[in-house]
């Protein structure tokens, strides 16, 4: 591997952490905000140790996805210094924005709401988590602005070799955007379902504080099932988009080598050559790719070898093929992880009909394995998304190759160096966190086992104040 | 214009950061030295506990904006720095996670282990960002393609490291000052103890930064950047001696000499973001690093409507966590 390996492993692990710990902030942030909506309008203080339970979680996963989001917002200008030249009047903007919008919202708010017990009124308290929750899909909003940029360049013109903005409003009205912001926001609400669904699942199978679990397992029930259906029903309007928009980047989700007839057959798994440049061991679904394609029953789909004799006539000589066997199987991990949380989902919002949830411990069981399906789906999602669309960092006008810095002020070994760094730092993290989320999970709504001051001597402190 | 009011835009955000996150890495270093228990150390914790995320807002927006605004300076600092910057930011991930993770677990080495984190990563970026102001003004290799081609070691030199020591112990102070009105009990007398020495540090690392400042070629607005400069050296003496009666004007005085400094150092900056070694035609100045017109002007308008909304509510929140922080009460961190 080379600088330019290094600089790539380096954005994409650090992305992929950080994207582990957004979904869950955004998702949380909105179930929260429902949970203590509920508590505020019913004065019912069961709710409170529940709310202040997921209020731990949350802030244990908060405080990681805050700081590695740091990195996020300097690393263009470490590895990706020629491409934040490039793009810095476009890309930087919507960043700027996010911060002034959405960060400084959130992050003030959930001090505020973390610290606020008692201090202030209950509907100020209220309204400080809901600040939270619409600041962070703010924050979504503006980052996924700067993201459908690199995806689908709108609002610029060239000058001196540097894509300038010309219009804001081409930014915002990106079409790219309007079907990438829904996905990853439901994305993030039907993740954050899964995490509640899961925890509560755990506590419901150790008849831990039963009927409060039971009410927040109600509430992500129906938030996962909402975001599960609107979710896969965005992400078809996405891949129904990327037919014009990206077609090398559907056609290498979909190993379609050669444009396909007018019937094309949608490709549930097969074992993806890239040398030999065919798919093994095929089941293929047929007539489905076209339908979700065109949503109609005769249309044929673009294939790599077609597209790529297409963008050499536009753009030169060159290889334009995305890593295809990556793309391929991170489409087929999101959509089958995507589809799963939908069938719990509507299992578990069923079995709400006749209460009987918490009765039906082999299925109580698959949700607390089901955890894993909301990370699985992200990371495959953003990595589709992202190594789909190489050779470019901005599709069309920036080759990722050309978006680096350059290795006379940042060297490979200076790479090499923060990325062991980095990976060292985040490994930590990621055992702090879990070690951390499993206490509390554990620990439950008791609120004796709250932290305490570790001296002896000290008086006991007082809970709750 | 538009550049020019972007850079002081830039100058705003960087002195909100420096005032705001200044106290709050003080406190991060100084938290495990001064408390005599762990009761105490929590309070430390605490009296930054609701502020210091918000607080921190202000340097990713000041991030942002330089990357919206002067793309150019965005591009050659982070790169150009790029070891420094590694490791601030390694400083600024593990005191974040360190503040929230400390006193989640009861075991006296984990709390241990998390102290050590967060005083280490409140020392980084405290001193870096000391070194990072000098390099722009006393210039790095930058050539021809806007590289700064110098290297870690090339960052550190005697002005450098100068201006690292100085806001290292303003910070340190800051936070010292914070302690003392957010504290009660024997932690306060500690607080308030090392903040005199910090003070007297200060107060002659600032000077002798500001005379050897004046001796650097591509100072520009000479005469106000040294009477800008001295109001701040005088503010923060006069912070010294009212310090051991009132510690709230004290840390008024502390921040506005901060915030003057901050200020008469983007003067003696401008019109330059970045000075290069190399040839005066490669340094980076306001209107070759800045974003099209089109751009800073979308950009003008967004800050001029949110700065004001953010300093209210940031504002209002500070007043609602305006009370000391007591041994007797909860604490969250």
């Amino acid at each position: 591997m080379d600088q330019l390996g290094f600089a790539r492993l380096q954005f994409g692990v650090t992305t992929v952490y950080h994207f582990f710990f957004v979904p869950i902030t955004i998702g949380l942030a909105l179930l929260i905000a429902i949970l203590e909506s509920i508590y505020v309008r019913t004065g019912n203080e069961d709710y409170r140790p529940l709310i202040q339970f997921w209020g731990r979680l949350f802030l244990i996963n908060f405080a990681v996805g805050v700081v590695t989001g740091l990195l996020q917002e300097f690393q263009f200008g470490l590895d990706w210094a020629n491409y934040s030249r490039f793009v810095g009047d476009i890309f930087g903007a919507p960043l700027a924005v996010e911060a002034l919008l959405a960060f400084f919202m959130e992050s003030t708010f959930i001090g505020v709401w973390n610290f606020g017990w008692d201090r202030i009124s209950k509907k100020l308290h209220l309204t400080a988590i809901w600040l939270v929750a619409a600041g962070t899909m703010i924050s979504g909003f503006w980052i996924l602005t700067a993201n459908s940029f690199m995806q689908e360049p709108v609002g610029y013109q060239m000058v001196n070799g540097h894509a300038q903005m010309n219009s804001f409003g081409a930014l915002l009205t990106n079409p790219q955007l309007w079907v990438e912001f829904p996905h990853t926001i439901l994305a993030a609400y039907l993740s954050a379902s899964f995490f509640m669904l899961a925890i509560s699942a755990f506590q419901l199978l150790r008849h831990h504080h039963v009927e409060s679990f039971k009410k927040s397992f109600r509430v992500a029930a129906v938030v996962g099932l909402i975001s599960a259906v609107l979710v896969i029903f965005v992400g078809d309007m996405q891949a129904s988009h990327l037919v014009k928009s990206q077609p090398m980047k559907l056609a290498a989700a979909e190993a379609l080598w050669n444009t396909s007839s007018v019937h094309a057959p949608w490709s549930a798994f097969s074992i993806v050559n890239t040398k030999a440049q065919k798919d093994e061991l095929s089941i293929k679904i047929p007539d489905m790719l076209t339908i979700l394609a065109y949503k109609r029953l005769s249309g044929s789909v673009q294939g790599i070898h077609q597209v790529q004799a297409e963008y050499v006539k536009k753009y030169g000589p060159g290889n334009y093929i995305p890593p295809v066997a990556p793309t391929y199987y991170a489409f087929r991990t999101m959509i089958f992880a995507g589809t799963l949380m939908l069938v719990f989902a509507a299992y578990a919002v069923y079995l709400l009909r006749r209460s009987r949830y918490a009765d039906k411990r082999w299925f109580l069981k698959v949700l607390e394995w089901s955890l894993i399906l909301p990370y699985l789906a992200n990371a495959a999602g953003w990595i589709m998304t992202e190594v789909g669309r190489q050779p470019w960092v901005v599709y069309g006008l920036l080759r990722t190759a050309n978006g680096v810095s350059s290795p006379a002020s940042v060297s490979e070994t200076d790479i090499i160096l923060s990325l062991t760094t980095f990976a060292v730092v985040y490994g930590f993290m990621a055992v702090s966190a879990i070690y951390l989320f499993r206490k509390y999970t554990i620990i439950g709504l008791d609120p004796t086992n709250e932290p305490q001051s570790a001296d002896s001597a000290s008086p006991m402190m007082f809970i709750g104040s | 214009m538009l550049p020019t009011i972007w850079f002081i835009l830039i100058g705003v955000l960087f002195t909100g950061y420096f005032i705001l996150e200044g106290f709050d890495y003080g406190v991060g270093m100084l938290y495990s030295f001064i408390s005599h228990n762990d009761t105490e150390r929590r309070m430390a914790l605490n009296t930054i506990g609701p502020l210091w995320s918000g607080n921190e807002v202000w340097l990713v927006t000041a991030g942002g904006a330089l990357f919206a605004a002067f793309p150019f300076w965005y591009a050659t600092l982070f790169s150009g720095f790029y070891l420094a910057l590694v490791l601030m930011l390694v400083g600024l991930i593990f005191r974040g996670v360190a503040i929230e993770y400390r006193s989640k677990d009861q075991s006296p080495a984990w709390r241990k282990r998390w102290d050590i984190i967060m005083t280490v990563g409140s020392f980084l970026p405290a001193l870096l960002w000391g070194v990072a102001f000098a390099n722009f003004l006393e210039g790095v290799p930058i050539n021809a393609q806007m590289n700064d081609i110098g290297g870690f070691f090339s960052l550190l030199r005697p002005y450098t490291v100068w201006g690292g020591l100085l806001s290292l112990t303003l910070f340190l102070a800051q936070g010292a000052t914070f302690l003392t009105l957010k504290t009660a009990g024997p932690l306060r007398d500690s607080a308030l103890r090392v903040a005199k020495p910090l003070l007297n540090a200060a107060i002659v690392l600032s000077a002798v930064f500001v005379l050897w400042t004046m001796a650097m070629p591509a100072l520009g607005h000479r005469d106000w950047y040294l009477v800008v400069s001295l109001l701040g050296w005088v503010s923060l003496t006069a912070a010294r001696m009212v310090v051991s009666q009132k510690q709230g004007t004290a840390f008024l005085l502390q921040s506005l000499m901060i915030a003057l400094s901050t200020g008469a150092f983007f003067l003696g900056l401008f019109p330059h973001v970045m000075v290069s070694t190399l040839g005066a035609q490669y340094d980076l100045t306001v209107s070759s690093a800045a974003a099209n017109p089109y751009t800073l002007h979308v950009m003008t308008i967004v800050a001029l409507t949110m700065v004001p909304i953010v300093l209210a509510y940031q504002a209002w929140t500070y007043w609602v966590f305006r009370k000391r922080i007591t041994p007797d009460q909860h604490l969250e961190y």
